[in-house]
C-alpha cells in the first residue's frame, strides 16, 4: 500500500513537470499552429539564468524573476527575429526554425553559462513530508501546485479575456482576425512572450528537483510534447492531464512491472491513445474546409 | 617589372620552405576530444587540461629541446567525426602521437587510424575492451569500470555485506559498468537481487528505490551512472530514510556531485575516488601528493574551478606522452610508442603507471581509493 501510494507520488511529481512543460505549447500552438520545439530551451533559461543569478547575489525570488522576464524576452525576440519575418511561410517551415532556433539557444547557452549540472535550493527545505508510509518533497507541491495556478491562468486566459479570445482567433484565420481589427502581428509577440515566460517557470520550478544544464531542455521538451500529445495539443486542460497521465504511467511501469520497460510502456499507450483519438484526449475534432 | 615579381616569389617560396623546414622540427602532437555535445563533461576539461598543459611545457623550454606543437579537434562526442579527425591528425597534420577518444565510441574510431597508420595513441575512456586484447599502438591511463566494480565490493565484503541492489543509469557509462560490476560480483561472494534502471534525464528514481527497499535481504544499494541520475537517486535514498548504505561510483566522484546532492543527503554516501579528488587529504610523503596538488593548482589558477576525475585522464596522458618523448629521444612514432610500454613508475593524478606489453593499461586496484562523503569533506577509508 505505501509502496502504491509512492509511485503516485513519485508519478505525480514527474507528471507535473511534464505538465508544466505541456502548457508552455499551448499559447504558441494556439495563435498559429506552430508547435514550438525551443520550449524546452526556455525551460533550460528559466533554470540557468536563475542559478547564475543567485550564484551572483541576487535573492532567490529576484532571481527567478529576472529569469522569467529575460526568457519572456528572448521569446519575443525569437518570434521578431525568426517567425516574424518567415510569416506567410507554411507551419511546417515554422516548426523547422523553431528546432533551428533550439539548438541557437542551447549552443549559445554552452558558451555564456557553462556546461556543468546546476541546482538552487528547495524552496521550502529538503524534508521529506510522510504520507501513511510514503514521502513527497516539499518541492513536488510546488512543481505540482505551478502547474494549476498556469492552468488556471491559461483556461482563464482563453475563454475569459478578450486578449485570449483574440489569439484563438488569430489561430483560426489570421485574415478574418485583421478584418475584425486583432493586430495579429502583436497576438503572435505576446502568445511567444507568453510561452517563453511559462517556460522559463516551469523551470525555476522543477530545477531544485530534476537540475539544469544546458542540455536539459531537448529531454524536457521530448516529454512534454508527448504529453501535450497525449492530453490534445492546445488545450490547457489536454497539457495538464496528459503531462500527469505521462507521468503516473512511468511510475506504475517501473513501480510494478520493470524499469527497463518504463519510456517504452508510456510511449506505446501514447500511440495507442492517438491511434483511437487523434486529436488526443481532449483535442477538438476539426474538419478542414476545403 | 616581372622579374621582380619572379625574384619576390622565388624569395617567398624559400623563406616558406624555411618556415616549414622549421616546423619540421617541432613535436606534433594531435588530440581529438569531445568538447562539446553529450560528452562534453568529459571532454571540456581534457581539452582544458592538455592545452594548459603543452603550455606549461612549451614555456619551460619543450621537450628535448624542442617545442610541441599540438593539433586539438573536438569531436563532439561523434564516432565518425573522430575518424575523420584521427585520419586527418595522421595524413595531414603529420601528427607523431595522438591523445583522446573522450568516450569509448571515440576511442574505438580513433584506434583503427592509430593501429592501421603505426601513430602511438593514448586513450582517455573507460572501457577495458581498448586494452583487452592488448593492440600494438593503444594505451590507456583511465582504470577501468570493472576495477571500480572490484573495488566497491572489496570494501562491500570488508563490511560484511553479501547482498545488494543496484540500479544503474542507461547512459553508455552506466550500462558499461553495471555490465561488468555483474560479472564479478560473484568472486566476492556478493549476490545481485534487484536490478533496475533510470532513463539519463529521468527527474524521479523513487519507484525503483522503492522496489529495492521492499527487497527482502539487500544490504547495501549500488548507483553505476554518470551526471544528474546519481544526484537524484542520492536525493531520494535520502528521501525515502533508507537505513542500508549507499555506494556511487567513480564517475560522479567530485566536489560537484556533493553539491548537486546537498550535503544533507549525500553524507554516508562511499565511492572510489583518485587522489586527485583528496589532493589536500594526501600525506606529504604520499607518491602523489606532488602531482596532484601541482596539477589542481595550476588548473585552478588558469580555469579558476577545480579539475575532474575525467580531466586527471588527460593530464596523465600528456604526462605519459611527454615522458615517453623524452625516453626516446625522437620523434619516430615507432620509438615512441616502445618509450610508452617501458613506462616504469611514472605518478600521475590517477594513479602510478607501470606499462608491459601485456598491460597498455598500467594501474591496478590500489589506484582507487575508497572514500565516504562526511559533514566535514571527504574521508579516505582504506
Amino acid at each position: 500500500m505505501d509502496a502504491l501510494l509512492q509511485f503516485i507520488f513519485s508519478g505525480v511529481t514527474v507528471g507535473a513537470v511534464y505538465a508544466l512543460v505541456a502548457l508552455g505549447f499551448t499559447i504558441i500552438y494556439n495563435a498559429s499552429d506552430v508547435v514550438n520545439f525551443a520550449q524546452g530551451e526556455f525551460v533550460m533559461l528559466g533554470g540557468m539564468i536563475t542559478v547564475f543569478a543567485h550564484q551572483a547575489g541576487l535573492p532567490l525570488p529576484l532571481a527567478a524573476l529576472l529569469a522569467i522576464l529575460a526568457t519572456a524576452a528572448i521569446g519575443v525576440a525569437l518570434n521578431k527575429l525568426a517567425i516574424e519575418p518567415a510569416r506567410g511561410a507554411p507551419v511546417v517551415s515554422l516548426i523547422i526554425i523553431t528546432i533551428g532556433a533550439s539548438i541557437l539557444i542551447r549552443g549559445a547557452a554552452q558558451l555564456i553559462f557553462d556546461k556543468q549540472l546546476h541546482r538552487f535550493p528547495a524552496f521550502s527545505g529538503d524534508d521529506p513530508i510522510r504520507v501513511m508510509g510514503a514521502t513527497i518533497l516539499p518541492q513536488s507541491l510546488w512543481v505540482i501546485g505551478g502547474a494549476l495556478v498556469v492552468f488556471f491562468g491559461l483556461w482563464l486566459f482563453f475563454t475569459r479575456t478578450l486578449t485570449g479570445k483574440a489569439v484563438l482567433a488569430t489561430a483560426n484565420n489570421r485574415v478574418a482576425a485583421q478584418l475584425v481589427g486583432i493586430n495579429t502581428s502583436w497576438v503572435m509577440t505576446l502568445s511567444f512572450g507568453l510561452s517563453a515566460a511559462i517556460g522559463a517557470l516551469a523551470g525555476v520550478l522543477v530545477t531544485p528537483i530534476t537540475l539544469v544544464a544546458y542540455d536539459v531542455g531537448v529531454g524536457l521538451a521530448l516529454k512534454g510534447f508527448a504529453a501535450a500529445m497525449l492530453g490534445g495539443m492546445g488545450n490547457p486542460k489536454g497539457a495538464l492531464v496528459g503531462g500527469l497521465a505521462l507521468g503516473l504511467l512511468e511510475a506504475m511501469t517501473a513501480g510494478y512491472l520493470s524499469s527497463q520497460y518504463k519510456d517504452a510502456v508510456a510511449f506505446i499507450v501514447i500511440l495507442a491513445v492517438l491511434f483511437v483519438m487523434p486529436q488526443g484526449i481532449f483535442g477538438k475534432k476539426s474538419t478542414e474546409r476545403v | 617589372m616581372m622579374k621582380t615579381m619572379t625574384s619576390t616569389a622565388l624569395a617567398s617560396l624559400v623563406a616558406l620552405g624555411a618556415l616549414s623546414g622549421a616546423a619540421q622540427a617541432e613535436i606534433r602532437l594531435g588530440a581529438s576530444v569531445s568538447a562539446s555535445g553529450p560528452a562534453a563533461f568529459l571532454g571540456d576539461p581534457e581539452a582544458k587540461t592538455i592545452e594548459m598543459m603543452i603550455e606549461e611545457i612549451n614555456a619551460a623550454g619543450g621537450v628535448n629541446g624542442e617545442e610541441i606543437a599540438l593539433t586539438l579537434y573536438d569531436d563532439g562526442g561523434d564516432p565518425n567525426k573522430a575518424r575523420t579527425f584521427a585520419t586527418r591528425l595522421v595524413e595531414d597534420d603529420e601528427v607523431v602521437a595522438i591523445i583522446g577518444g573522450s568516450t569509448t565510441g571515440t576511442t574505438m574510431s580513433i584506434l583503427d587510424v592509430a593501429e592501421d597508420e603505426g601513430i602511438p595513441f593514448i586513450s582517455l575512456a573507460g572501457a577495458i575492451s581498448i586494452v583487452d586484447p592488448v593492440r600494438e599502438y593503444v594505451f590507456k591511463t583511465p582504470h577501468t569500470d570493472r576495477m571500480a566494480c572490484q573495488k566497491i565490493f572489496t570494501d562491500m565484503q570488508a563490511q560484511g555485506i553479501a547482498s545488494i541492489g543496484m540500479i544503474s543509469g542507461t547512459d553508455g557509462f552506466g550500462a558499461s559498468m553495471q555490465a561488468q560490476c555483474k560479472e564479478v560480483a560473484g568472486e566476492f561472494g556478493i549476490e545481485i537481487l534487484a536490478d533496475e534502471t533510470y532513463g539519463p534525464q529521468d527527474a524521479d528514481m523513487t519507484p525503483q528505490l522503492t522496489r529495492i527497499r521492499d527487497t527482502d535481504g539487500v544490504q547495501a544499494v549500488l548507483n553505476p551512472g554518470f551526471g544528474q541520475g546519481p544526484a537524484i537517486v542520492t536525493r531520494n535514498v535520502a528521501q525515502l530514510g533508507f537505513e542500508i548504505p549507499l555506494y556511487q561510483s567513480h564517475g560522479v566522484a567530485s566536489n560537484a556531485f556533493v553539491e548537486l546532492a546537498g550535503l544533507d543527503a549525500a553524507e554516508g554516501v562511499r565511492l572510489p575516488g583518485t587522489a586527485l579528488l583528496i589532493g589536500d587529504l594526501l600525506a606529504e610523503d604520499d607518491p602523489q601528493y606532488k602531482v596532484v596538488n601541482d596539477y589542481i593548482a595550476a588548473y585552478q589558477a588558469k580555469y579558476d574551478q577545480e579539475p575532474s576525475t575525467f580531466a586527471g585522464y588527460a593530464h596523465d596522458a600528456v604526462a605519459l606522452m611527454v615522458d615517453a618523448i623524452t625516453r626516446a629521444g625522437s620523434t619516430d612514432p615507432a620509438a615512441i610508442r616502445d618509450a610508452i610500454e617501458a613506462t616504469s613508475g611514472l605518478v600521475g593524478t590517477t594513479g602510478i603507471y607501470t606499462f608491459s606489453p601485456e598491460d597498455h593499461l598500467g594501474l591496478d586496484l590500489s589506484a582507487f581509493r575508497m572514500l565516504e562523503i562526511t559533514g566535514e569533506g571527504w574521508k579516505q577509508l582504506d
